[in-house]
């Protein structure tokens, strides 16, 4: 497998290297000429747009081939390509075959090589880069020694290899431009979008000073260190002022995200631990950028004359540029928010606006000179918590899929081509003194900084950061592409070291990612890090960290002290009543309770269990019968928990071919669908509830009429059979709860029992009958319930009015009513009367006794049943009143009884 | 400080509990000047309606709760060394803090965290959270979110998920086995300035 990958990842390779050569071999003859006289503004243009790497020189080799001949443009390929191929060495002369001599007869094809080369470069590099990484993941025993980045850094330096072995100059190289035009937004923004809010801000306090006041340090203590050290003549002759050690240090000041990300992510160390590491790497890329700039200008200005005004304009600068930088992402988030709230009819793209939106912040940011990373960052940060409640939930995965892919796939093209940019001589410059101290300095001054500033947090923080965890941020500064990216933007001309700041900016790289990448996680086990606790998702989790937040603040309030719970829930409130408001859809802002989404999840992590843990049964009840039975979860939402076993226990009872699984009794207590250990149960209950659905299921007429539609995913959706579904699903349940009830008594009877009637009545014990009616009109209550917000209290009163269901499923169907009352004698089938039997008997005593040891389960499972099913025509009530009565007198009342006494505990 | 001392005279047992909860003496003191801005009518007694003067409380959905856990059962009355008894749930553990085993455990222990936590649920305190304990708490912090049958199927799912023993109610026990993965230290701590 593996090996059948690394040859495909050679073919590939060696169909670039070829195609690289085609554009190179020229140059070596002409290379001074090419460069000078082309400046091949066109192509390199449009070159950089795309990829990775091969960046300026190549496309000024390719067009210089060109230019010989004729003009840069690429739409002139066939005549460019005749020009190479005159200085072409052998191996490609395939690629001129068709050449350019002056067209005599028409060719029936031809190769256009640069019509296509920079395209189809970048996605040939984008192909293998990601083919380095499946190949790397193939092999999971060496990743779990060696991570990932570190392994595709060591695949960079073997193409790279190749690529010097074939062109003996590097073509490829990561670019200023690419690297933070292309590669780096699409890493920061997942990493703004995915950030986890709460955990951040928390920490805040923490996280600005590492990131601000611990890369100030870095830079500053590296720069004057290395700058006495050459005073001190360990370096031998240089030529780097003081300045330009500042400058260098400052580039080379920041954790990188992207390294310490795809370090982290593979040790789960705790999160406070993780979200410090992450945000300081992420929030002092923008202060490096901005530190950079600064030093930049300081470089070109010159020694001479940086007084203190420019210091202090410095300084503010560095705050305009970082807070703008964070404003302005915070502003385009609110942007992105609003947009998704009227997104609505254009579902499809609709995620394209966050990226699109995002990318800009950038833009916008780099072309104001405030810094792009902290925008984008906090662009993803503000607009995640609205746009994912306002978006449709598919376009949430989309976006969160999308936004992985681009970050995971520029990520590893990022390391790809740092071990590429490697290889390659001319940058090479080695000074023995300079790189060993630059390391060593690095990595003791990461640690003094970190040590210290924790020394000063802990005196404020709640809980203090324990040694361990210092030991590891210390170990986690990673340095990486941003500094590799900063180091080439470096000018030349200025600074006349550049390569040598550019190689150690490598080593530093390859230093931190290789090394400490490998021996993070023997240290995180080996000084025993506390790990992340993979704790499964609980609901009363959830809820009791809800009230603790409470309780805290509450505390807080009580002791007068105002501590950050105290700001945490005044940000609450002030978000809650104007940016949620002004921000998310209504629709949306109903149901984002946190405890709720949990609880959600929860259910349709559930369904989706249950649906797999019964196919994997492997009934032929399941292929046979389709699931309209989580759909219908689904759509009713959560207080079908308590319901939905029930009714399967129901049906249970009374299918006496599938009842031989049945071996033991449905325990008492109600069952929870999802519980492992009630096997038996379980098969039950989904032979059961496979023949439940099958009733109540609609069969497409037509198969799947695919439509393709550009804007639309839904096949088969049709207005009328959707219509239709529900219509017959409603007729199908009234039928069977009317049957069911007309088998026991004529119905008038029961019609005449006002509530007060039943209620009198029920507690002494009363027809079999009645008591049924009963039941089942107080489980519908609790079924139907879910949508209209009428309580069970209000329920308590006569005939419940409530509103729409669902917009459009309670339409009054013409149709459906005359139907009944034939159908309603005529069909009662035998399982129900059976149960109804069954549970007659033991009406009585449920009544006296809450919890019986059979009986509750066994009431309870019968009665959802047709409760269940006759839910619906209390829809119908609802949305038709003036058909209320009409209804009345053919069917059974939907009764509006109290709650049954087990349940009477829970509303108080 | 001087003036910190002579105000520390003033405070009931201000030696006493500084033993007893933790707090430093600057603590004790910022929160009896707290507790004195609370107690209008100087009686040296808090009633409930004291603490209806902050008004931030008014605004917490279980800030009644809150109130209530203050008073032990049957008083209508809070001094200040209960008072001061209870904000000690909050003080952040201490780890350098050796406890000796004849102590009883410290109010700012995980386990007297979680106790507190426990009783606010627990109204009528027999020793379990009953479905409907529950669900007042869940009615007052979800509140107009969702419907009171959503309300229902979230504490019964709750319930379900922390009750081992089936009986429909959780248990001290439970509760602290439900809660084992989280930090309650972190969870249950603010920073008392001094």
């Amino acid at each position: 497998m593996a090996a059948i990958w690394r040859f495909a990842l050679f073919l590939c390779m060696l169909l670039m290297v070829s195609s690289s050569d085609t554009g190179h071999e020229p140059p070596e003859e002409d290379a001074s000429s090419s460069k000078s006289d082309t400046s091949s503004g066109t192509d390199s243009g449009h070159d950089t747009s795309g990829d990775s790497g091969q960046s300026g020189t190549d496309s000024g080799h390719d067009t210089s081939g060109d230019s010989g001949q004729s003009g840069t443009d690429s739409g002139h390929d066939t005549s460019g390509d005749s020009g190479q191929h005159g200085t072409d060495s052998g191996h490609d002369s395939g690629d001129g075959g068709h050449g350019g001599e002056p067209i005599t007869t028409l060719p029936i094809v031809s190769w256009k090589w640069h019509h296509v080369s920079t395209p189809y470069l970048v996605a040939l590099w984008i192909l293998v880069s990601w083919l380095c990484k499946l190949i790397i993941e193939a092999n999971h025993h060496v990743t779990s020694v060696i991570p990932e980045s570190a392994l595709l850094i060591c695949f960079g330096f073997i193409l790279g290899g190749m690529i010097w072995g074939a062109d003996k100059v590097q073509t490829f190289t990561l670019t200023p431009t690419v690297f933070f035009f292309y590669l780096l937004p699409q890493v920061i923004l997942d990493a703004g979008y995915s950030m986890p809010n709460k955990l951040f801000f928390s920490n805040m306090g923490a996280i600005l000073v590492y990131a601000v006041i611990g890369t100030c340090w870095n830079a500053a203590s590296l720069g004057l260190s290395l700058w006495g050290c050459h005073m001190g003549g360990a370096m031998g002759d240089l030529d780097i002022g003081l300045l330009q050690y500042l400058l260098f240090g400052s580039l080379i000041a920041a954790v990188d995200p992207v390294a310490v990300i795809a370090v982290f992510e593979q040790v789960h160390v705790n999160e406070v631990l993780f979200i410090m590491v992450f945000g300081e790497s992420l929030l002092n890329d923008g202060v490096t950028v901005v530190l950079f700039n600064v030093f930049d200008a300081f470089v070109s200005l010159g020694g001479a004359k940086i007084n203190a005004v420019e210091i202090i304009k410095g300084i503010i600068s560095f705050f305009v540029v970082a807070f703008g930088g964070s404003l302005l992402g915070f502003v385009f988030g609110l942007l992105i928010s609003l947009l998704t709230r009227c997104t609505k009819n254009i579902q499809i793209i609709e995620p394209g606006f966050v990226f699109v939106l995002g990318y800009l912040a950038y833009l916008t940011a780099e072309m104001l000179s405030l810094s792009a990373i902290l925008s984008i960052v906090f662009c993803g940060m503000c607009c995640q918590k609205y746009i994912n409640s306002n978006m449709d939930e598919s376009s949430v995965t989309t976006v969160r899929y999308v936004m992985k892919v681009l970050a995971n796939g520029s990520e590893t093209i990022i390391f790809v081509f740092l071990g590429i940019s490697a290889i390659d001589k001319t940058i090479w410059v080695w000074n023995t003194g300079f790189i060993l101290l630059t390391l060593f300095f690095i990595f003791v001054y990461r640690f003094i900084g970190v040590f210290f500033l924790t020394w000063i947090l802990n005196k404020f923080r709640l809980v203090p950061v324990e040694f361990i965890d210092q030991v590891i941020m210390s170990y986690g500064g990673l340095r990486g592409a941003v500094a590799y990216g900063l180091a080439t933007m470096l000018d030349g001309n200025k600074i006349k070291e550049k390569n040598l700041m550019v190689c150690t900016t490598l080593i530093v790289v390859y230093f931190t990612v290789i090394l400490q990448g490998i021996t993070m996680k023997p240290l995180v086990t080996w000084l025993k890090v506390k790990r992340a606790a993979a704790s499964e998702l609980t609901l009363i989790e959830k809820v009791q960290n809800k009230v603790f937040d409470h309780m805290l603040v509450a505390i807080e309030d009580i002791s007068g002290q105002i501590g950050h719970n105290y700001m945490r829930d005044k940000w609450n409130h002030f978000e809650e009543k104007w940016m949620s408001r002004i921000l998310m859809k209504p629709s949306a802002r109903k149901n984002r309770d946190y405890v709720f989404k949990v609880f959600h999840k929860l259910n349709l992590k559930d369904a989706m269990s249950y649906v797999a843990e019964g196919e994997r049964r492997g009934s032929l009840e399941f292929v046979r019968n389709e699931t309209a039975f989580v759909d219908f979860k689904k759509k009713f939402g959560d207080e079908f928990t308590e319901v939905m076993p029930d009714i399967m226990a129901d049906t249970s009872e009374d299918h006496s071919g599938m009842s031989t699984m049945r071996g033991d009794p449905v325990p008492s207590v109600s069952l929870e669908m999802h519980e492992q250990n009630m096997n038996g149960v379980r098969e039950t209950e989904d032979v059961n509830s496979h023949h439940l659905l099958q009733q109540h299921l609609y069969k497409g007429r037509k198969q799947h009429r695919h439509r393709y539609s550009r804007s639309h995913f839904d096949v088969n959706k049709d207005e009328n059979e959707v219509q239709e579904i529900f219509q017959r699903t409603m007729r199908s349940r009234l039928e069977s709860f009317k049957s069911a009830k007309m088998g026991v008594a004529p119905p008038k009877h029961i019609t005449k029992h006002t509530k007060k009637d039943q209620l009198q009545k029920m507690p002494n014990g009363k027809s079999l009958d009645k008591s049924r009616s009963y039941h089942s009109g107080d489980e519908d209550f609790e079924f139907s319930e879910g949508d209209s917000a009428s309580g069970f209290e209000a329920s308590g009163g006569s005939f419940p009015m409530r509103v729409t269901y669902r917009a459009g499923a309670g339409i009054e169907n013409p149709a459906f009513m005359p139907d009944l009352d034939p159908l309603a004698q005529v069909q009662i089938p035998p399982w129900l009367a059976e149960a109804e039997l069954d549970s007659s008997m033991v009406a009585p005593s449920q009544r006296a006794q809450v919890r019986l040891p059979w009986t509750p389960s066994n009431l309870r499972r019968l009665a959802p049943l047709r409760i269940s099913t006759h839910s619906t025509d209390s829809f119908m009530l609802a949305d038709a009143p003036g058909a209320q009565q009409r209804d009345n007198e053919r069917l059974p009342p939907p009764p509006p009884p109290p709650p049954p006494p087990h349940r009477d505990d829970d509303h108080m | 400080m001087g003036s910190n001392s002579s105000s520390m005279n003033n405070i009931p047992n201000a030696e006493q509990l500084v033993q007893e909860t933790g707090f430093s003496a600057a603590h004790i003191l910022r929160l009896y000047e707290r507790f004195q801005f609370l107690d209008k009518d100087d009686t040296g007694q808090l009633r409930p309606e004291d603490f209806g003067a902050v008004r931030e409380l008014a605004m917490n959905p279980i800030g009644d709760r809150i109130i209530s856990a203050f008073f032990s059962p049957g008083q209508e009355t809070l001094d200040f060394a209960s008072f001061v008894r209870v904000l000690a749930h909050f003080r952040p553990a201490d780890s350098n803090r050796t406890r000796d085993g004849a102590q009883p455990e410290p109010a700012n222990s995980s386990m007297g965290k979680l106790k507190f936590a426990f009783q606010l649920y627990d109204q009528d305190r027999d020793g379990k959270i009953s479905r409907a304990e529950l669900l007042q708490v869940l009615r007052a912090m979800l509140g107009m979110q969702v419907t009171e049958e959503q309300l229902q199927s979230i504490a019964e799912r709750a319930i379900q998920e922390a009750d081992f023993d089936q009986d429909d109610a959780i248990s001290f026990d439970e509760f602290r086995k439900s809660l084992e993965k989280v930090n309650i230290d972190h969870k249950m701590s603010i920073r008392f300035l001094s």
